[in-house]
């Protein structure tokens, strides 16, 4: 193609480009949104035309951690100066921070339900992808019965609605004593990304030649000594990108969340939107809530770039 | 408990000398992710079924009295739920449409040679990775009618995105678009960049035009590629939940997933509700079906 290029072709290449900084700027501007919208004093947040320029703040993020009211009355001058730094700042925004009896200071719901997100994460990505990586490598080094069969069926667990799946799950949980505690949400977790771990998994196995570990059993070897010491470090790169895809889904779920939780074990996702309320929502205490939620994510995003088309497809297209 | 598998095999294979023999390992390391996947996500489902059969409702302690097919014939008779259908048929079709349209539209764009097309491409991907239910959450304050960017940017006055009933629908699936059009572009990325250069070259010097070219070569050759797009985002787009949960309260919007829950968690139909999940399950299953074989067949070439 670049042998004949014509001034047109050249000419469209720049069209083209404009478009695609166009289009960026389109896709971006939303989380751009978020991002700004967290660092926004409360009246600058929902203005016509919209604030872009401001002065940047974090009175948004110390409202997000702690309870507040509103200011019926400006503190005194006295109140004023015997307050911390950042307590000022949410005082000049025309609200208190409130404290008990003691003089401490009052912890908001979303603390609890950010450290929820991250134990249920994390336990049932590990879960998940340990369990994924020895059952892929059965799969893709030994002969096993119906194969396909039993990957299909590992892989339609993943397909159905999480509504479908709940109800019996709710009505089980419920008998079991398991609703609203993290070990329910963790095995609900686990069960959910172990079969997509299975199939990520077994994907980079089947890439790893299978004459590395036939020279280490002629070695001497063992079969489960290969494993751990041939063939694991050479998976290093897919379970790492396996385990992130885990992460940010069991990260990002809302629906089982919001079904199967409501306070003690209530992850971050139902419990973000449950803020909004009635009447007029502090926008800046929601983006700043949401900005901290997304951070993980979006520096994953960044980590895991090139592996991206093959989680998000199942495996079935490689870069 | 893999150890009671051990069959008489065992003696012959040449490993067993020492450690565990491959069929044990095999055994080993399938059976408990099988086992584990058959107690959370088959049991449950065989425990629902039993239920769609009665008239059971969790909320209360009455016990529950077998209908027969009674729940059954009850949804399908029920115009409520095949307007559920109907929503959420048209939803799929508008924002796979969608998806397909601009996904493709800005990887034809992208596939040439820009400056920082790593670091757009990575960026573009970003809509896609993050939570459903928090940024469209955030969508919420976008559309607003009076102090919305989306209206200020496009001059739209006070347009009612989520409010009116006629849009509402609309509005989730422009927001289905934003997050997973980058989806539809990483496919068709891979597709295009796959398609081999002289193909091009012997066009152009055959002097074929760009509709010729595209029509000819690059579509018949991205096709594969994005018909797996097209079944992946029908499958989503048929489980959507968070997102049309979370904008509106629409009946206009109503999916079946939403419906669904409301049916399970608010109503507390619970076993009405099982029979209806159990329509719906026959209905992904199908659509899954479909998808598994077209992929084999995309595997094969």
């Amino acid at each position: 193609m670049a042998a004949v290029r014509t001034s047109s072709e050249i000419g469209f290449n720049r069209v083209a480009i404009v478009a695609v900084l166009l289009v960026t700027i389109i896709f971006l501007a939303p989380i751009y949104w978020i991002a700004s919208t967290a660092f926004k004093p409360r009246n600058l947040a929902t203005t016509i035309p919209p604030t872009v320029v401001f002065q940047p703040e974090i009175s948004p993020f110390v409202k997000l951690f702690t309870k507040r009211s509103q200011l019926r009355s400006p503190p005194t001058p006295e109140e004023y100066a015997a307050a911390p730094w950042w307590e000022r700042v949410v005082f000049d925004g025309g609200e208190k921070i409130v404290r008990d009896g003691k003089g401490q200071v009052q912890w908001s719901g979303y603390p609890s339900r950010f450290l929820n997100s991250l134990i249920i994460a994390i336990t049932s990505t590990v879960l998940a992808v340990g369990m994924g990586t020895f059952t892929a490598y059965g799969f893709s080094r030994f002969k096993v019965k119906g194969e396909a069969d039993l990957l299909f069926f590992i892989l339609s667990t993943r397909m159905l609605p999480p509504v479908v799946v709940a109800i019996p799950m709710f009505l089980m949980y419920r008998a079991v004593g398991l609703n609203d505690t993290h070990v329910g949400l963790i095995i609900l977790y686990t069960a959910f990304n172990l079969s997509f771990s299975v199939w990520l998994m077994k994907g980079f196995m089947d890439e790893i030649p299978k004459e590395y570990e036939e020279a280490a059993l002629v070695d001497g070897y063992t079969r489960m000594e290969a494993f751990f010491k041939i063939v694991l470090p050479e998976a290093a790169t897919g379970i790492a990108a396996t385990a992130v895809f885990c992460f940010i889904t069991a990260w990002n779920e809302y629906a089982f969340a919001l079904i199967m939780t409501n306070r003690r074990a209530q992850t971050a996702p139902p419990f973000i939107p449950s803020q909004v309320g009635s009447g007029l929502p502090d926008w800046t205490v929601i983006a700043a809530g949401t900005f901290l939620f997304l951070l993980p994510v979006a520096i994953f995003t960044f980590l895991l770039r090139n592996h991206l088309l093959r989680g998000m497809s199942f495996g079935a297209i490689r870069k | 408990m893999a150890t009671t598998m051990i069959t008489t095999l065992e003696r012959s294979s040449r490993a067993a000398a020492r450690g565990l023999s491959d069929i044990s390992i095999r055994n080993l390391f399938i059976i408990p992710t099988v086992l584990f996947l058959i107690v959370f996500n088959i049991f449950p489902l065989i425990y629902s079924l039993g239920y769609s059969f009665t008239d059971f409702r969790a909320s209360t302690n009455a016990p529950a009295n077998f209908v027969g097919l009674q729940n059954y014939r009850d949804l399908l008779n029920d115009p409520y739920v095949w307007s559920n259908f109907a929503i959420t048929a048209k939803y799929v079709i508008i924002s796979v449409a969608g998806q397909l349209l601009v996904g493709f539209g800005v990887a034809m764009l992208l596939n040439r040679d820009i400056p920082l097309k790593g670091l757009i491409t990575t960026l573009l991907l970003l809509p896609m990775m993050l939570s459903m239910a928090v940024v469209g959450l955030f969508w919420k304050l976008l559309y607003d009618p009076s102090w919305g960017v989306i209206n200020y940017a496009l001059g739209l006055g006070n347009f009612e995105w989520l409010a009116d009933p006629k849009m509402a629908l609309y509005a989730v699936a422009l927001t289905d678009i934003w997050m997973w059009s980058p989806f539809v572009m990483l496919l068709s990325l891979a597709g295009l960049s796959a398609v081999p250069k002289h193909l091009y070259e012997a066009a152009a010097i055959d002097r074929a035009g760009p509709f010729y070219t595209f029509f000819r070569i690059t579509l018949p050759l991205v096709a594969p590629i994005l018909m797996i797009a097209v079944i992946f985002r029908t499958m989503e787009a048929f489980k959507t939940f968070d997102l049309a949960y979370i904008l509106t309260s629409q009946p206009t919007a109503e999916l079946i997933s939403i419906r669904l829950y409301k049916m399970a968690f608010q109503e507390w139909q619970t076993g009405r509700s099982c029979a209806m999940a159990y329509i719906v399950l026959i209905m992904v299953l199908a659509i899954t079906n479909i998808y598994v074989k077209y992929l084999n067949k995309v595997k094969e070439r």
